[in-house]
């Protein structure tokens, strides 16, 4: 069963240096508070697994929390490059950084297949790509039916998935609406989940039948931070704030820039911050 | 009507789309002619993006795949594995739209590493996202990208999404039963592909540009068609559309 808990506690008990992690949210419900808590705890050497690795990783590479990254775009939405990622990438700057690199449809397959138990997810891709000739980690296997030549990769089973939803009841279950991404998917893939909330509610009585559920016994800790997709957004409370993503660029482009920002904005301040991030983007419900 | 290369670049891209398209919408230059067809001549169009979003109608561009937008405009929002599953790779789709960094004359498209070599590259881009898989379960391709001679190269640097390979065979070769790409826009003119030979002659020329112009922004020696036209101009309903749509585009994105 879930356990309500502190960010801080979420991330301290089930976050550890070496681990193979998927922080997921298809450019909705991106879950930045936790990474930001994971970068404040020092965590070191992690594998970080996301299709789009997007400001959140580009700060947990940054400051230098990630040995690799398994990604398949890996850019800042609209803008352009992120910029700590390719310094880490061309320059080895905090460190050297290895890549897995994929397509989109490779990895939501291996999302898809960890949460299925399966070893590997197999797909009609990369034909003709050349993805294929540099990354061992895809294969091909012909369809024992039709002959058919598809590819296979690895499926992704991290030890950790961590997202950030809607809400949560009171007994632990979690809502995703909107854009749902991958979310679910890393979640039955992974050994240990943490969501992150923008609220606690009684019940789901009012929530049809059908909607993206995560009950509670799939979940290990629940935490609610208000905001905490910032500088993404979640459905029914506020917007994304695309002026966040153009401005990240500069600050991002320089070494000793980006190292000021993160002390002010993320290793002087604690997870309360993200209400106040939002408090002028937020939507009726 | 005075009009900038880009709009006739958007506009031309935007009349190749037909009513009953089922249409897989990349970010940027396609997104912007996808929703201007869909403001102007296709009503119908089906626009869907990579976060999910199937039917989708913004009001405004969307700065990323996934804003907000998409999904509270959209017939229905699936998983990602849903929509690479059942409605790309199922070949639910008609044409793929996408941008490229840098294009060969068969459409082959790279997005991933230019300069170098892949483990050591000069500049290492974004990468492929979506769109090695889009470029070879669309029923067709359509490409929109502004014509540079940096960017329509003889050699691209690395194939990350198939057009017709390195020889024009290569679809075929592999297995892949779709038609590739078909149609390049630029802000000089347009492109189709040579049924015979695969590679991208000109069949379009737009108002004011020469065949000069085209060739010294081209990267390979450019093939004319016997019959070229000249394209259309952008008319006043076309270019009211689009600008109405990148004004409300530009406030929507301002700091707030």
């Amino acid at each position: 069963m879930a356990k309500f808990v502190s960010l801080k506690e979420a991330i301290a008990e089930n976050v550890f240096d070496g681990n193979v992690i998927a922080m997921e949210g298809f450019t909705h419900l991106i879950p930045h508070a936790a990474a930001h808590e994971v970068i404040r705890q020092n965590k070191k050497d992690l594998t970080l697994i996301r299709m789009t690795p997007d400001l959140i990783y580009d700060q947990l590479i940054g400051m230098g929390c990630a040995k690799k990254i398994i990604f398949s775009w890996g850019g800042n939405p609209g803008v352009g490059s992120l910029r700590r990622l390719r310094d880490a990438y061309e320059k080895s700057w905090p460190h050297k950084l290895e890549i897995e690199e994929h397509s989109h449809a490779a990895m939501a397959n291996a999302y898809e297949a960890g949460a299925a138990g399966l070893p590997c997810a197999i797909f009609r891709g990369y034909l003709g790509a050349q993805l294929e000739e540099v990354n061992p980690n895809i294969k091909r296997v012909e369809c024992p039916f039709t002959g058919e030549k598809l590819a296979a990769i690895p499926s992704i089973q991290p030890d950790v998935a961590i997202i950030h939803a809607q809400k949560a009841n009171k007994n632990g279950d979690v809502l995703i609406e909107g854009i749902v991404g991958v979310q679910k998917e890393a979640i039955l893939a992974a050994k240990r989940a943490i969501v992150t909330v923008e609220e606690i509610v009684d019940d789901f009585d009012d929530v049809h039948i059908n909607a993206c559920v995560l009950p509670s016994w799939t979940v290990k800790s629940i935490a609610v931070v208000q905001g905490g997709a910032h500088p993404s957004y979640a459905m029914g409370y506020y917007e994304r704030d695309n002026a966040f993503y153009k401005n990240w660029d500069p600050i991002a482009s320089d070494r000793d820039a980006f190292l000021t920002w993160m002390k002010e904005n993320v290793l002087e301040v604690g997870p309360e911050i993200f209400a106040q991030r939002v408090a002028d983007k937020k939507k009726e419900k | 009507m005075s009009y900038t290369p880009t709009e006739m670049m958007t506009i031309a891209a935007a009349r190749a789309i037909r009513n009953d398209d089922v249409c897989f919408v990349g970010i940027g230059m396609p997104s912007a002619a996808c929703n201007l067809a869909r403001l102007t001549h296709a009503p119908g169009v089906t626009l869907i993006y990579e976060s999910g979003t199937i039917g989708t109608k913004p009001d405004v561009l969307p700065l990323s795949i996934g804003d907000g937008e998409l999904c509270d405009t959209s017939v229905t929002t699936v998983s990602v594995p849903e929509m690479f599953r059942y409605w790309l790779q199922g070949g639910r789709i008609s044409v793929g739209f996408l941008g490229a960094a840098q294009l060969d004359k068969f459409g082959n498209i790279n997005t991933t590493v230019v300069g170098g070599d892949y483990h050591n590259p000069k500049v290492r881009l974004p990468g492929g996202g979506g769109a090695p898989e889009i470029a070879t379960s669309c029923g067709e391709i359509f490409i929109v990208m502004k014509q540079t001679n940096r960017g329509f190269v003889e050699n691209i640097d690395f194939i990350t999404s198939l057009g017709h390979g390195k020889t024009g065979k290569e679809r075929e070769e592999l297995g892949v039963k779709t038609k590739g790409p078909s149609r390049l826009t630029t802000d000089l003119c347009i492109f189709e592909t040579d049924p015979a030979t695969k590679e991208f002659i000109v069949t379009s020329i737009h108002p004011g540009v020469t065949r000069e112009q085209i060739q010294e922004n081209t990267g390979w020696t450019v093939r004319f068609a016997d019959q070229v036209i000249e394209t259309p101009e952008p008319t006043a309903i076309e270019l009211d559309a689009l600008r109405a749509l990148n004004e409300r585009t530009a406030k929507a994105h301002a700091g707030k």
